[in-house]
């Protein structure tokens, strides 16, 4: 029998816990899957377990927040399936998931796709060495594992995560090498014109400017205006190069490197759906087209949190709530009336969440650095293709990223382009001298995660599909 | 009146549409290839690139018998192997009853005189297939069969059609075309051509093109689904089929597994796209973990489909058009057009250069399709 719901929603973060609490209240039969042993999303990833330890302690109050919510999500009354991928979405809604290696459909009227963000890629010469990884992944280790490294790490890049990494690290007893700050050397100057708007998250600022304080009274290296870097060694990382704000170049010994550019929302299930999407420049992303109620461009899915645009985990908790009340009145549930009366204070609540975004947008841009790598530069880490590669690709005709893939195989492998596909759009976008949106980008092929041909196996129960 | 710059034009820059400019250029034609996407954008490059005379229609059996002689002399047509291996290809039987068929078929062939398709027995089949199951009973084997690598194939036809003076116009979709004299007027998203000789390779697009000249030719789409696996090292060569069941498997160059054989997804030609169904594909993951148990934990890293057309009789057309004079088409290959790519393109350029052919294209008239409604159905055969 196919299990049926009312809604089924697409991860347990900020925005799939508060959208799952709020459509129970509103008497609908609620799915949510997450691919995470508990809830709690990256953003507070293993909050349940960890909220009331030391490591808790040093993660700060804003992670800790996460622990009601997750109390509150396991207590209302929605169906919870954790360790579930979901790996496919078909028009009905048909949602195609597996656990424990079993695969499953379930049908639901309505899916909530709270898949959060990832990372931006930032490929640069030696980035796919052992020793080198992301500020977020070093800091899913501190969460999940208190794990901090036991040796100086650098860290290269900017954003408020890498701040806020910093100063748990730091906490935590971790020791900086440096921070080559790769923010452009005006950044301030350039968020001044949003600072008013920005004035409704004074929490946020007075917050990240408190971070900085502690890195300088912690005497971290702070290396401004860094325009270049690279890891080297064979096998592994041993050396960091790079070139400071003055030309010079330097070349030190460091085995751990931790590198952030910012994070972009998930967009493989929306895309993979044909959902309308918007080409933000601010923060050189596609994001989903979504009405006042969080629905995309196709009936019946909707999007909340960071996966529909970066808001952070105090809008996601909005933003979900504001789906599961578009989802009811969907449903008819509730009629518009009551839709819009429960949704008002939500709205205003958004408005104020959101409002440091203009600026932290305009101070962080996405460095154009990460979008042309040089050519000896991997940019598809699964096929290891340089951007060499892709620039000689790009040479006859006028290819897409999608000729390029059958040219190449880029984007083909087990990542199915989440990490090469903004890339490869630049990279066309300047050898063809035109905007990125208007090279496009990578059509998303099923299955959405990889599965093995056992699971998809299991699912063939000998009825006769034509 | 405009004067032609071009002898032929080619509409559909797939793999047969390349083939035909590769062989008029060759022939000193003047050709263009006019391609609304890009090169190989639809079947050409969601193709499985299965090499295969196994199993073949003996409607278009001769034709492929010929290809396939091209086929391992590839590199003297376009200084490159294609990718060609010919590690074989094998139809394996799970039954009693599935032995017997591929028995009576192989016995009825060497009746005949054909000699490409033999039968195998159990020891024989696990020698060429270590990893099968052992409740496979037997096998029919074609030796000189195989696969190719398609991008790679796009690429060398590619190359060598611009080489022997062929212009490849891509982003350009042909809007109409209309009698200028006795040439032909094409109109485009980009500009007018006026030819007096007309290619029609559009694949699933065909029937449009054929009624643009006033040919009404019944096809209908074909969406094979494809899937492959993250890559793993060497453990099978052959292209392996089942008797009764849809499955095409094989190991790429790359060591990824590519399973496919003709499961149908569904078709959007006016979107010029198609979506998968993974529950249909389940049957074929079905069928390939059925036949080699431990490929059970590889995973599945992506899903495709690609668009063709599809014939009643499961023939393709290949010749002049009935009504349309100085129109030839090449299509409706209905899953298996692949490796008929170097000898169909021959065939047209006999066609269009010398006004006949040798080639045994006698089963493919546009007219079997047009002039009644008597359908002689064959039995659906794996794609190529």
């Amino acid at each position: 029998m196919t299990r049926k719901y009312d809604l089924t929603i697409i991860g347990s973060g900020p925005a799939g816990m508060s959208a799952a609490i709020r459509a129970s209240g509103l008497g609908l039969n609620v799915l949510v899957v997450d691919e995470q042993p508990a809830p709690g999303g990256q953003i507070w990833r293993a909050v349940e377990a960890v909220a009331d330890t030391r490591t808790g302690e040093l993660l700060g109050d804003e992670y800790r927040a996460g622990q009601d919510v997750a109390q509150a999500f396991r207590h209302c009354g929605a169906e919870y399936q954790p360790n579930t991928q979901v790996w496919q979405l078909e028009p009905g809604w048909h949602i195609y998931m597996s656990q424990a290696q079993k695969a499953e459909i379930v049908q639901a009227d309505n899916v909530l796709l709270a898949t959060g963000a990832q990372e931006r890629p930032a490929p640069f010469p030696g980035w796919t060495l052992p020793g080198v990884m992301t500020v977020g992944a070093a800091q899913i280790t501190l969460k999940v594992s208190h794990q901090i490294p036991t040796e100086p790490v650098w860290i290269a890049g900017s954003g408020p995560l890498v701040l806020l990494y910093m100063t748990q690290l730091l906490k935590a007893g971790g020791k900086i090498a440096g921070w080559l700050d790769t923010a452009p050397a005006n950044s301030w100057r350039r968020g001044m014109p949003h600072f008013l708007a920005a004035m409704g998250s004074w929490r946020d600022m007075r917050k990240g400017y408190q971070w900085i304080k502690g890195l300088q009274a912690a005497n971290v290296p702070i290396h401004r205006g860094v325009r270049q870097f690279s890891a080297e060694g064979e096998g592994r990382m041993t050396h960091l190069v790079y070139e400071s704000s003055d030309g010079a170049s330097h070349r030190v010994p460091a085995r751990l490197l931790l590198v952030h550019e910012g994070v972009v929302p998930s967009i493989h299930m929306t895309r993979s759906l044909d959902c309308t999407h918007t080409w933000l420049p601010d923060q050189a992303c596609l994001a989903p087209n979504v009405d006042s109620w969080g629905q995309t461009s196709q009936a019946g899915v909707f999007a909340a949190g960071d996966a529909t645009g970066i808001g952070g985990a105090r809008a996601a908790l909005v933003r979900g709530e504001i789906a599961a009340i578009g989802v009811a009145l969907r449903l008819g549930k509730i009629n518009e009336q009551e839709a819009d009366r429960l949704a008002l204070p939500l709205r205003g609540k958004l408005a104020k969440e959101l409002a440091i975004r203009p600026m932290l947008d305009a101070m962080y841009p996405p460095d154009q650095r990460v979008f042309q790598p040089s050519d000896d530069t991997i940019v598809c880490r699964c096929e290891e293709l340089t951007a060499g590669d892709i620039r000689a690709a790009a040479k006859v005709g006028k290819p897409g990223p999608n000729q390029i893939k059958s040219l190449t195989r880029a984007g083909m492998g087990p990542c199915q382009g989440r990490q090469c596909g903004y890339t490869i759009a630049h990279i066309l976008a300047a050898e063809q001298k035109c905007d990125v949106r208007e090279v496009g980008f990578y059509r998303i092929r099923p299955p959405l995660k990889p599965l093995t041909l056992g699971e998809l196996a299991s699912l063939d129960i000998g009825d006769d599909l034509p | 009146m405009t004067r032609p710059v071009y002898d032929v034009a080619v509409i559909g820059g797939g793999l047969h549409g390349l083939s035909a400019a590769l062989h008029l250029a060759r022939a000193g034609k003047r050709v263009i290839v006019i391609e609304r996407a890009w090169v190989g954008r639809h079947a050409s490059g969601a193709t499985a690139a299965g090499v295969r005379t196994l199993n073949r229609d003996r409607g278009e059996l001769d034709l492929s018998l010929e290809s396939m002689e091209m086929w391992h002399d590839m590199p003297s047509l376009v200084g490159d192997t294609c990718g060609f291996h010919a590690s074989g290809q094998i139809c394996v039987a799970e039954s009693q009853a599935s032995l017997d068929k591929l028995t009576s078929r192989v016995s009825s062939l060497q009746h005949d005189g054909y000699t490409h398709e033999e039968l195998i027995g159990p020891d024989e089949l696990r020698r060429w297939l270590p990893a099968l199951s052992h409740h496979c009973l037997g096998a029919s084997l074609a030796r000189r069969d195989g696969a190719a690598d398609p991008h790679r194939m796009l690429r060398a036809f590619r190359q060598s059609a611009e080489a022997a003076g062929a212009v490849i116009r891509e982003q350009c979709g042909v809007t109409g075309i209309k009698r200028r004299g006795s040439d032909w007027a094409i109109m485009t998203t980009q500009q007018e051509w006026v030819v007096p000789v007309i290619v029609n390779t559009a694949g699933a697009w065909s029937a449009r093109v054929a009624a643009m000249v006033g040919d009404d030719i019944p096809l209908a789409t074909k969406s094979s689904m494809m899937m492959v696996s993250e890559r793993l090292s060497p453990f099978i060569k052959p292209v392996v089929s089942i008797m009764g069941r849809s499955l095409s498997f094989k190991q790429s160059d790359q060591g990824t597994l590519v399973i496919g054989g003709g499961l149908q997804g569904i078709p959007d030609l006016d979107k010029e796209s198609s979506t998968a169904r993974m529950r249909v594909l389940a049957k074929g993951a079905r069928a390939a973990t059925d036949l080699f148990p431990s490929v059970r934990t590889i995973r599945i890293v992506r899903v495709w489909a690609g668009l063709e057309a599809k014939t009643d009789d499961m023939l393709p057309v290949v010749g002049p058009s009935p009504h349309a004079s100085g129109v030839f088409h090449a299509f409706g290959f209905s899953g298996h057009g692949f490796q008929l790519v170097p000898v169909v393109g021959a065939a047209l350029a006999d066609l269009i250069v010398r006004g006949t052919t040798a080639r045994r294209i006698e089963n493919l008239s546009a007219q079997r399709l047009m002039a009644t409604e008597t359908a002689h159905k064959t039995l659906t055969e794996p794609s190529s």
